[in-house]
Formats: structure tokens, C-alpha cells, sequence
């Protein structure tokens, strides 16, 4: 008897928790489909041929976000081209070479503040280091702003992939005669390559919507330019502008730029889903 | 001796060992009663014996079945695999000690030996007082594993083959004495050549023995060179 | 008991161990080995886990060097050659001295590429003569009817019993004169376990082999020769069919008949 009333009170408690947790999951799935909702609505009226063929237009007149959707392309790929072999290189060492040596102790744990630091910190750095210095906001600043920002979390998936690479199979690769250096590119790279390729994915996912360290740097420019010594537009800093006006067709552009910014992000994380699944095995 | 992890297997290799000292000690007593047979002419005696072999073909069989069986599951190793090894060997040997046995008591029904002087007997008495000695000697050995007891039989063999010349000669001298003993002659001649063969299954039985406690194959040259040098030391 | 028992044979040693001592940071895990391997033979280790016997495995080709803290004193000739000596250049010793691991381990890449990488490490050859050496090697191993028509899927679509085969093929692919193998059917089924021993019985006309096993029978079935390890110390090496029926040490006796523990 007593068997019994312990075992419904288990049930009880069991109903009631899973009750509590789908509740929550509830609760937070309510607000993202408030908050995409939102955007398509806003966002998808505005979406036309022109927001990709016009430049950004003053107030009260028709145009796009061209030189924003270009400009932000452009930073993202500076961010990229040189956060990423710096970061793959830094996580090749500490999982590799020094993976028991203080070095990497040392790296990991300013990494980790890296990695939860403000990104408008990054930005203010970059403004004392390379605006200040130059004398002119430019588009180089702001994809280093990015590239520090890219760094930790390439560094830190790198690091954890390779270190997902079960030392037998190097021992394996040791075995036959190869070099420690022929070991990481020919086999705990091949074997590592989803999990770092996703990391990547996601840096470019995280940056891709950063405004704050690129108001300090790269600044922002209302017209089309290549010049990556000259100050650059991108969506989030125009989104940041033109949502913050009186004029009713910038914030229609700020909503379709959000749209851009979100399915753009979305698309990489689906990529990077992908590249995690089809797993290691080639 | 240490004990197997696996228990069973401990109790596998206890219950082998005993149905062999079972089987020797059913070996050595049929052989003791087929010649006491023969001697005191005891029809019902033989008979037993003959009944009594049927029993230890048997055992033979289960011994046969039993080792194979360890063979199967356990795959023994070393000592223990030396142990299976040796248990089928002396099984054979028993077996056929026990198939002479009854071929004397066969014999015991087929001829009247009370019409004979005792004279011609106390030979295959001696003889078979020598077999037997052997039989319990080897067994013992086996109980024991005892090598040393082991190459003592080895050694004594000798003596039974000495025996048995000599009754060959005095058996041989009767039948030449008068024809008409040649059939009862022959009979005893085969009983003793059969006592003579029992002597050499217990030497084989020893062999076993050693072979099985020291791992090593018998090496009869040097086993006869051992035991000339202690019998030139008693000397 | 640590004098090597078999003595004054006719037999090359391909390998020489002596009076070699293993340490893990402090920990001593080999106590004075003194061990030949012959050449062309196989020589199986055996002993309880934890005795040393991966441990001196992982001697031959100095696999330990990968990790600090793990050193070796005393000799080990190859050839006559101590290969302990810091001179010498482990990964060409690598590839004179061959290992098969535990687990399968094929490289994250194709069949083909699997024993094709090894091969372009250390000989400059054309195209037509590695796949005719990939070819060799995979036959060795009896492997090749079952993947011939599949090089190029990954390596890690095979079975296990046929991972571990394109494993051996790789490692006899480098043309190695020793073959270290450790534990190589522990993790497979029993039908790729005859066919693991089946190609140790055929390698070991070319090459001299050791291997580490806890499976005793596989030891009975596989070698020449088998040393029998505990606690770090070589307890007895002899003969396999002496090992076998009729060991001389007590210890050696107790652990192949199950009486250990």
C-alpha cells in the first residue's frame, strides 16, 4: 500500500514538472515567433528589386540598401579572411603542440573573456588603436573590429574539435611515420573539419548583426563605396540610423534590412546544422 | 594447488581424477579375482569378472565423455590440459587391463586347473602377486602424483618380464614332458603373457603419470640410466 | 626468472631487449626486460591488465614518445641498433617498425587514400605504381575482393573486422620489417578474428611480429613464441607450445590455467 502512494506521488511530482518545463519552453517559443512575426510583417512589404539595386536615399525619396548589404559583405570578409587562420592556427596549438602547457592555460582563459566580452568594448578598442591613430573612421578598422570577434569563438571550437579527435587515431597516423605536422593536416584536420567549419559558420553568424563595434569604426556612409580606407555602410549600423528616424521610408528600409540581416543568419545556421550533421566521416 | 577462478572448473577436474581412481581400484580388483579364478577353478568368480569388465568399459566411456566435454568448454591450459590428457591415457590403459583380466577369467572357465598339480600355479601366482603390486603402486602414484613412486613401477617392470621368461621355460619344459598338457599349458602361458601385458599398462600408466606432473615427455634413455645408476648405488 | 630461456637457437634476433626499464612520470612500469624478438616469428605477449605488455609494445616503435613524462632506459637493438638512442629519427624508425592498434582506426578519408597516404610519405612514386602497391597491400591483408570496387568510399564505411584489415593493410603497405600489434581482434567478432590470425600466419613469412593479446587461446593459436608478463617483470618467455602445455614458473602456470585472482 504504502508502495503504491509513494509511486503515485512520483507521478504527481513527474506530471507536474514536465507540466513546468513545457510551459517555459512555451513561454520563450511565444516571444521568437512574436519577434519573427513582427518581422516578416514589417519587413517583407518592403522588400523589393530595389532594396538590392539603390543606394540608401535621403529622407522622403525611394531607394535601397546596396551600399549597406555590399558594405557589410565586405566587413564580414575582412572580419573572416583574418579572424579565421589566426583563430584555426591558435586552436591547432593548444589542442596539438601545448596541450598540456601553460601557454594554452593561460590563452584559453583570456579567450573565454574574449568570447563573453561586450562587443562594443572590441569597438572602442579598435577606435583607440587604429582610428584614433589613422585619423579617419575606415572600413579596414571595422573588419578588424570583426576579425577580434570572429578570433575567440574559431579559436575555441578549433581547440574543442580537434580535441574531439580521439588520440588513437593520431597514435595511428604516428604510427606509419608521419610528421606531427603531416598528422594535423592529413588527418586530425580531415577528421576535425565539420566541427571547425561550423565554427566558422557561426562566427560569420554572430558578426554579421554586430552595429556597436562598427559605429566606432567603420562608421558609416550613406554612399556606395569600395574604398576600405574610407568609412563603409552596413545593414545592422544603417538599421541602427534609419530605424532611429522621424521618416517613415528609412524605417521601412530599417525593417527590410532586419529581415535581410535575419534570414541571412538563419540561412548560416541551417548551413552550419547541415555541415555538423553529415558529420566527420567525410 | 591453487584454486580456478572458475570453480566448476576445479570440480570438472576433481570428478575426472576420482572416476579414474574409481576405475583402477574396479581394474585391480577383477584382475585379483580373474587369477584367483583360475587358481581355486571358480566358475561363479569368473563369471563375476566377466560382468564386472562391462562395468568398467562404461566407466571408460564416461571418463572418454567427460574429458572431452572439459576439453570443449573449458580449453584447458598447461597443468590442467596435461590433466585431461593424462586421464584419457590411463583410462585406455585400464580399459585394457581389465579386458586381460577377463580374458584370464574366460580362460578359468575353460580349463579345470584343480586336475593340475599345484606346482605349475605358484608361478602365475607369483607373477600375478607382482602385476598386482604394480597395479596399486601406479594407482597410488597417480593419487598422489608422485613421479618418484611412479618411476619405481617404470623400473620394476624388469622383474615381471624376468618372471614371466621363466614360467614361458617351465611351462614350455611340461608341455614337453607329455603332449597332453599342451592345451591346459597354452592356457596358462596366454594367462601369464596376459599378466605380463597388465605389468606393461601400468609402466605406460607411469609414463602418464610423469609426463604429467613434470610437462615433459617420458624419455625412457634417460629414465633406465637413472635407475641403473641408483640400482648400481643400493649395489 | 628473467634470463631469456630459449638460448643458443639458430635464430636471428630481429630484436634485442635488455635490462630496459619504463617509467610513467615516476612510476616504474617495466622492471628490467630482457626479451629478443626472432626475426620472422611471431612472439606473443600475454599477462594480466596492468603487467606491461602494451606498455613494452609501445617500446618497439617509441609510440610513447608522443606523450610527456613517459621515458625508457636500458637498450633496445634493432638490427643492432639501439633505438632508444635520441639520435635516432622515430618517424623513419616508424616506418620500419610497423602497429596495429585495438580500436580500428582508418583515417578519416577514402580506401584508397587510407594506405595511399602512408606510401607517399616516404618514396616518391607515380600514380600507376601506388595504386599497384594499394592493390598489394589490400590483397595481403584479404581485403581486396571485398573493396575493390569501392576505393574511393571512406574508410569509415567499413565493418569493423574490415577496418581493422585495411589497418593492417596500411601498416604493411610502408613495407615495415616489424608488426607490432596491439590487442588487434579484442574489439571484433569471431569470424573477423580467424581472419585477423589467419593473415598473421601469413605475414609472418615476411615480417617479424609481436603481439599483445589477452586472449590466451589466440596467443596458443598465433605464435612462435610468447612471454608471459606480471607486474612489470617478464616472468617467463619461451617457447609457445612449451608456454602452453608445459610452463616452468609457477606464476605463469596459474595464470594460463585461470587460477589468478
Amino acid at each position: 500500500m504504502t508502495d503504491k502512494s509513494l509511486y503515485a506521488g512520483r507521478r504527481r511530482r513527474d506530471i507536474i514538472f514536465r507540466g513546468l518545463s513545457i510551459g517555459a519552453t512555451a513561454f520563450g517559443l511565444v516571444w521568437l515567433a512574436l519577434i519573427l512575426g513582427t518581422l516578416f510583417w514589417e519587413g517583407a512589404s518592403g522588400l523589393n528589386l530595389a532594396v538590392f539595386t539603390e543606394m540608401t536615399p535621403p529622407p522622403g525619396s525611394a531607394g535601397g540598401l546596396l551600399n549597406a548589404i555590399v558594405g557589410s559583405l565586405i566587413l564580414t570578409g575582412i572580419g573572416v579572411a583574418v579572424g579565421t587562420p589566426i583563430g584555426i592556427l591558435a586552436g591547432t596549438y593548444m589542442a596539438e603542440y601545448g596541450r598540456r602547457s601553460r601557454l594554452t592555460m593561460v590563452v584559453r582563459f583570456i579567450n573565454d573573456i574574449l568570447l563573453s566580452a561586450p562587443s562594443i568594448v572590441v569597438g572602442l578598442f579598435v577606435y583607440e588603436v587604429m582610428v584614433v591613430q589613422m585619423g579617419h573612421f575606415s572600413a579596414w578598422a571595422g573588419g578588424v573590429a570583426l576579425a577580434i570577434l570572429v578570433l575567440p569563438v574559431v579559436v575555441r571550437t578549433t581547440e574543442d574539435m580537434l580535441l574531439l579527435v580521439p588520440d588513437s587515431l593520431r597514435e595511428a597516423a604516428s604510427a606509419i611515420g608521419m610528421t606531427r605536422w603531416v598528422v594535423i593536416r592529413g588527418v586530425t584536420y580531415r577528421a576535425a573539419r565539420a566541427g571547425i567549419v561550423t565554427g566558422v559558420l557561426l562566427a560569420i553568424a554572430r558578426i554579421s548583426g554586430e552595429t556597436a563595434p562598427l559605429l566606432f569604426t567603420a562608421l558609416n556612409n550613406q554612399f556606395f563605396s569600395l574604398d576600405l580606407n574610407a568609412p563603409m555602410a552596413s545593414l545592422p549600423t544603417i538599421i541602427f540610423q534609419f530605424a532611429l528616424s522621424p521618416y517613415d521610408d528609412w524605417q521601412q528600409l530599417a525593417w527590410t534590412g532586419a529581415l535581410i540581416i535575419t534570414l541571412a543568419v538563419l540561412t548560416l545556421n541551417i548551413v552550419a546544422r547541415v555541415f555538423s550533421r553529415s558529420g566527420s566521416g567525410q | 594447488m591453487k584454486q580456478h577462478t572458475v570453480t566448476a572448473f576445479d570440480e570438472d577436474l576433481s570428478a575426472l581424477a576420482s572416476a579414474i581412481a574409481t576405475m583402477g581400484g574396479l581394474a585391480e580388483q577383477l584382475v585379483a579375482q580373474s587369477v584367483q579364478a583360475l587358481l581355486k577353478s571358480d566358475p561363479e568368480l569368473a563369471q563375476q569378472c566377466i560382468t564386472a569388465d562391462k562395468k568398467i568399459d562404461e566407466l571408460e566411456r564416461q571418463i572418454e565423455e567427460r574429458a572431452i566435454t572439459i576439453i570443449a568448454r573449458r580449453q584447458p591450459m598447461a597443468q590442467d590440459l596435461r590433466e585431461i590428457i593424462a586421464a584419457l591415457r590411463i583410462a585406455t590403459d585400464l580399459e585394457r587391463v581389465a579386458d586381460l583380466g577377463k580374458n584370464i577369467a574366460r580362460r578359468a572357465l575353460a580349463i579345470d586347473a584343480q586336475k593340475f598339480g599345484q606346482r605349475l600355479f605358484v608361478g602365475i601366482e607369483h607373477l600375478s602377486a607382482l602385476g598386482l603390486e604394480q597395479m596399486k603402486l601406479v594407482l597410488d602414484s597417480y593419487a598422489a602424483r608422485d613421479v618418484a613412486k611412479a618411476r619405481e613401477v617404470w623400473a620394476k617392470d624388469d622383474d615381471i618380464d624376468a618372471v614371466y621368461t621363466s614360467l614361458f621355460r617351465e611351462l614350455l619344459t611340461y608341455m614337453m614332458e607329455d603332449p597332453r598338457n599342451i592345451g591346459m599349458c597354452t592356457h596358462l602361458l596366454f594367462c601369464a603373457k596376459n599378466i605380463e601385458r597388465i605389468g606393461d599398462h601400468a609402466t605406460n600408466i607411469a609414463e602418464t603419470i610423469c609426463y604429467l606432473v613434470t610437462g615433459e615427455p617420458f624419455d625412457e634413455a634417460r629414465q633406465s640410466s637413472t635407475t641403473r645408476l641408483t640400482q648400481a648405488e643400493q649395489a | 626468472m628473467n634470463a631469456p630461456m630459449v638460448e643458443a637457437k639458430a635464430l636471428a634476433k630481429k630484436i634485442a631487449v635488455s635490462n630496459l626499464e619504463f617509467y610513467y612520470g615516476d612510476s616504474k612500469a617495466l622492471k628490467s626486460i630482457n626479451l629478443p624478438l626472432y626475426e620472422k616469428k611471431v612472439t606473443a605477449f600475454i599477462g594480466p591488465s596492468g603487467c606491461g605488455k602494451s606498455t613494452l609494445l609501445r617500446i618497439f616503435n617509441r609510440i610513447y614518445d608522443l606523450y610527456p613524462r613517459q621515458r625508457a632506459e636500458g637498450e633496445v637493438l634493432l638490427d643492432g641498433k639501439n633505438i632508444l638512442d635520441p639520435s635516432v629519427d622515430v618517424n623513419l624508425l616508424r616506418s620500419r617498425v610497423g602497429m596495429v592498434f585495438q580500436k580500428p582506426t582508418p583515417f578519416p578519408m577514402s580506401i584508397y587514400e587510407n594506405i595511399a597516404f602512408g606510401l607517399r610519405l616516404y618514396e616518391k612514386l607515380g600514380r600507376s605504381e601506388i595504386d599497384a602497391r594499394v592493390e598489394a597491400a589490400l590483397s595481403r591483408a584479404a581485403l581486396w575482393t571485398e573493396v575493390k570496387d569501392k576505393l574511393n568510399a571512406s574508410g569509415l564505411s567499413l565493418s569493423g573486422g574490415q577496418q581493422q584489415r585495411l589497418c593492417i593493410a596500411r601498416t604493411i603497405a610502408v613495407q615495415p620489417e616489424v608488426v607490432l600489434l596491439d590487442e588487434p581482434a579484442s574489439a571484433l567478432d569471431p569470424i573477423s578474428t580467424s581472419k585477423i590470425e589467419e593473415l598473421i600466419d601469413e605475414l609472418k613469412a615476411d615480417y617479424t611480429i609481436a603481439i599483445v593479446t589477452h586472449n590466451m587461446q589466440q596467443a596458443a593459436r598465433v605464435s612462435d613464441y610468447t612471454a608471459f608478463m606480471y607486474l612489470g617483470e617478464l616472468v617467463e618467455f619461451d617457447e609457445t607450445s612449451r608456454i602452453f602445455t608445459a610452463p616452468r614458473d609457477q606464476r605463469t602456470q596459474d595464470y594460463i590455467t585461470g587460477r589468478f585472482g
